[in-house]
């Protein structure tokens, strides 16, 4: 078999594919790859089964109403007020928690990144903790302290403060307080792992071109830090958005969040096809969202122009 | 001893500069960690409504806890449910994390994205739809629903951790295995496995603490006998009903602790290991 | 015929990125031939594709008769050693150099005593319990050489291996590599950029550039005769010089050079001047008819210890580096700015085709 060959051009001199080493070698480079592939094949069908196929299922079915018809029915709704206000109340919580996190994170993970190794850990440890401890319990906890009759009413009547007991939980309040509780590791983790990459010496190169130790945090270090804090707050705002548990429990009602909406629709309802279209709503944001802090943050890592 | 105008950095920043710095950061973990610890006094008072500090030390609501049926049951439908998926996700996410880190190409990164959207999306709407599903497959209040659902949730961690563990890998030494007759699957088993122990293992605490504590799946589709732990907790929480759940927050509490130590032990284990 | 290779027109290409480029050469049994070149040459890559983790798209390897492409990895029967030696850490010294002998179902009495004897051969005998992390980097190669060697392959491959150990070590255990090849006689085909141990090493080298096969020779062969500017840069020192090649003669600044017997007068391609800088010498031949005059300006002197390094301008702006050695007692060191003459033999004059 004579070979044709192709050398110095830009495709590449594979010779003509009649060649039977040639097939043969493709075919065997193709084997390879599928048997390697189909290592995931498990796991890939499991979480396909119980997680994509219904998820598809289900948004499949905001799309028809009770009597199988095909309707925008389920979507118009969302734009009633209680949904409404409900879409806002959402947004105005991951707001204020991502703000928060942010304002109480960042001088954490600084401190964390800059502290001696054994200080670090020690620091670092009260970070893990609630991190590893059940969301249940902390919240929990919060409705312990934050009760009428709860911990801190308690001091602050026993120390004379007030004289009547603070509505500190089953409020908006309350579960700000509960979210950011939960929320602030998954800030400080990723924000302290950049922080942590950033070389100490160029703090002193600063320093040394003649900035005072003020510039120099602001100039340097804050804009290498940028990229962990884009990611830390992406992140909880996002997991804010469909967040459960801790509104449910410390809300007490007054905080009606999506996911609460999605609940209660079907626990209370049995509305499949509304509580699919708040699903694909409350989806469509969470992407939407990801997409724009990109965007966003996107030009922070690698433009020039902050 | 302590020196307040030492300097702590090459640019000459003493602890007196960073006096500010130290309070908000103290107040800041103290606000972290009083949450975590302040039910454990509260869980031996022996009054019916909690109160801290406890007039009267009692280990009664640990007795409630201890002695109730319900109660029992539910842990030992939680610690099944847990180790079941641990298993599963283990080995599923294992051998996926090793396959996808040896080829190249959008379908693997296509899989890669698929395997971690159970970490991606909403808990609730994963709820939702596995209750879907599960309502026309008869699999609400079973076990094995129950215990299909937390193995795709722990999926993606397994995936992180013994991906990592694969990124930090020299490949080298399976190709050294293979150059000397070993085939890729014996390889595998007898050279790269035994130095991936670490990762599978905080792979694998990551996947038993997400199922034990799992409450928003086991609120839709468990109740009644089958009910997990966190499930009867959210429940009496809500229903504000008597303090044995402070109890059982303790314990879960220790439980947290507990992993906490495994996992910084493996982290100290997998340092030496790089040298 | 026991192990020698032919590889026959391979082809390994990334996307628009050619790794090796239609490459073929004979290996003979016993031989150790170094695939040598810079980074990007192609040659680890080759080697790679001998050691069967990398596919390529075209091509043959037949060892001994037999089709090699065809094989994976683990049936090849080769020896393998790595860069940075890839010992498994969760086996002591002597599990490791068991392991290809546990896969080959070699009983316990018989592995041991293999084990032993290739121990002994790397002086590592002694150090069988030990844990790979307790090594040093020497120690650690040799390990590496005995795991390879245990189960006796046909053929061996060997990546930089000595790339990682510091300059003594390293010139010491290129040694005990000859040495040991000396004794055992397998193929053995070597990756390294360094020069200087390609030449102390190998039966042949084979210099790699972009993908393609520059030369194959012996060292010597390569050293004295280099077909191209590539491959007479890589080995050794040089210095190039444009030359005017007429008709029938090839003039270097305005006078006829004399070449060595049959260098060929007509040029097929663009050809330079090549000067292996410690042969041209300082002081003027009694009989200068045999010799080549180069005029030179002398610019900077530097003062290495052993010999001065004088650097050189030619009148058409070229530069030379020359060693004027303290032994040369009757030429005196140039001073800078002097005008200088240099005297090259017709015999170490060389006409190379311009690029690789």
């Amino acid at each position: 078999m004579k070979h044709v060959s192709l050398s110095g051009s830009v495709t590449g001199g594979v010779s003509c594919a009649k060649d039977p080493m040639v097939s043969h070698l493709a075919r065997a480079e193709i084997r390879e790859r599928r048997a390697l592939l189909s290592l995931t094949l498990p796991g890939f069908v499991l979480v396909f089964v119980v997680l994509a196929v219904p998820l598809g299922w289900l948004f499949w079915l905001s799309a028809f109403d009770s009597n199988g018809a095909l309707t925008l029915d389920n979507y118009l709704r969302l734009l009633r007020p209680v949904y409404l206000s409900s879409f806002l109340i959402t947004f105005q919580m991951a707001f204020c928690v991502t703000l928060v996190c942010v304002l109480l994170g960042y001088p954490l993970a600084y401190l964390l990144s800059q502290l001696p190794e054994r200080a670090s850990q020690i620091c670092m440890a009260f970070v893990l903790l609630p991190f590893w401890t059940s969301i249940l319990v902390r919240t929990y906890a919060w409705l312990v302290l934050l009760q009428r009759q709860g911990v801190i009413n308690n001091w602050l009547l026993d120390l004379g403060l007030i004289h009547e007991p603070l509505a500190l939980v089953n409020n908006f309040f309350g579960t700000v307080v509960g979210m950011v509780h939960v929320m602030l590791p998954f800030m400080v983790l990723p924000l302290y792992d950049k922080m942590k990459n950033i070389d100490p010496l160029l703090m002193s190169a600063a320093a040394n071109c003649g900035a005072t130790p003020a510039q120099a945090f602001r100039q340097v270090f804050l804009k290498l830090s940028l990229p962990g804090l884009a990611s830390g707050i992406t992140l909880v705002f996002v997991i804010c958005l469909g967040f459960y548990l801790t509104p449910a429990l410390l809300g007490g009602g007054r905080v009606s969040m999506w996911s609460m909406k999605i609940s209660d629709t079907i626990a209370l309802y049995g509305n499949w096809g509304a509580a699919s279209a708040l699903g694909v709503a409350l989806l469509v944001a969470t992407v939407l969202i990801l997409w724009g802090m990109r965007k966003l943050f996107g030009l922070n890592e690698h433009g020039r122009n902050s | 001893m302590f020196k307040l105008h030492q300097a702590v950095t090459p640019t000459q920043i003493t602890h007196a500069h960073r006096l500010w710095l130290y309070t908000l950061v103290g107040l800041i973990l103290l606000f972290l960690i009083i949450p975590c610890l302040i039910v454990i006094p509260m869980s031996f008072s022996a009054s019916q409504y909690l109160e801290f500090p406890p007039r009267q030390w009692s280990l009664r609501w640990y007795e409630a806890y201890l002695g109730s049926s319900e109660w029992m049951t539910a842990t030992w439908v939680t610690v099944k449910v847990a180790v079941m998926s641990t298993c599963i996700a283990t080995v599923l996410g294992t051998l996926a994390a090793y396959g996808l880190s040896q080829v190249r190409g959008g379908m693997a990164k296509l899989i890669h994205s698929l395997m971690m959207l159970p970490m991606l999306v909403p808990i609730i709407l994963v709820a939702v739809g596995v209750f879907f599903v599960y309502s026309r497959t008869g699999l609400n209040n079973t076990i094995t629903g129950l215990v299909l659902a937390h193995s795709v949730l722990a999926i993606p961690f397994v995936l992180i951790a013994v991906g990592n563990g694969l990124d930090g890998f020299d490949m080298n030494q399976e190709m050294a295995a293979r150059s000397l007759g070993a085939s890729r699957p014996w390889a595998f088993l007898t050279v790269t496995l035994p130095q991936l122990r670490l990762s599978i293992c905080s792979g694998a605490l990551f996947a038993f603490i997400a199922s034990f504590d799992e409450v928003v799946i086991a609120l839709f589709i468990v109740g009644g006998e089958s009910s997990t732990l966190p499930r009867r907790m959210f429940a009496n929480i809500r229903d504000q009903i008597d303090p044995t759940v402070a109890a059982v927050s303790t314990l879960m509490i220790l439980l947290s602790i507990l992993l906490l130590v495994a996992m910084q032990y493996i982290k100290r284990l997998e340092r030496r290991q790089q040298h | 015929m026991q192990g020698s290779i032919a590889i026959r027109d391979v082809y390994k290409g990334y996307g628009a990125f050619t790794a090796i480029d239609h490459v073929s050469l004979d290996v003979n049994p016993g031989e150790f031939l170094t695939l040598l070149g810079p980074s990007g040459s192609g040659k680890t890559t080759l080697l790679n594709v001998l050691a069967g983790f990398i596919r390529p798209e075209s091509g043959s390897i037949k060892v001994d008769g037999v089709e090699f492409l065809t094989c994976p990895p683990h049936k090849r029967d080769i020896g393998m050693v790595f860069q940075n030696y890839a010992l498994f850490p969760h086996m002591t010294v002597a599990e490791n150099v068991a392991y290809p002998l546990r896969l080959r179902k070699v009983g316990g009495a018989e592995r041991a005593r293999r084990v032993k004897a290739t121990l002994e051969m790397v002086q590592m005998d002694h150090l069988g319990e030990r844990g790979i992390h307790q090594l040093s980097g020497g120690q650690r190669q040799r390990v590496a050489l005995a795991r390879a060697m245990v189960f006796e392959p046909k053929i061996m491959l060997m990546d930089e291996p000595l790339s990682a150990l510091d300059k003594n070590l390293r010139e010491h255990m290129q040694l005990e590599l000859k040495r040991l090849h000396a004794r055992l006689g397998m193929t053995t085909i070597y990756v390294t950029h360094d020069q200087k141990e390609a030449l102390t090493l190998s039966h042949r080298i084979a210099v790699l550039n972009k993908g393609k096969l520059a030369q194959l020779d012996t060292p010597d062969a390569l050293y004295e005769r280099p077909n191209n500017r590539f491959v007479a840069g890589f080995i050794g020192e040089s210095c190039f010089f444009s030359v005017e090649e007429g008709a029938d003669s090839v003039t270097f600044q305005g006078r006829a050079l004399k070449l060595p017997k049959g260098t060929a007068l007509k040029r097929s391609q663009p050809r330079v001047l090549m000067v292996r800088p410690e042969r041209l010498q300082w002081q003027a031949p009694s009989d200068a008819g045999a010799m080549n005059r180069i005029d030179a300006i002398a610019r900077d002197v530097v003062y290495q210890g052993d010999s001065y390094h004088v650097g050189l301008v030619l009148s058409d702006g070229s530069e030379l580096t020359a060693r004027h050695q303290k032994g040369f007692r009757e030429v005196p060191v140039p001073a800078p700015g002097s005008a200088v003459q240099l005297w090259l033999h017709a015999e170490d004059t060389l006409l190379v085709a311009e690029g690789a």
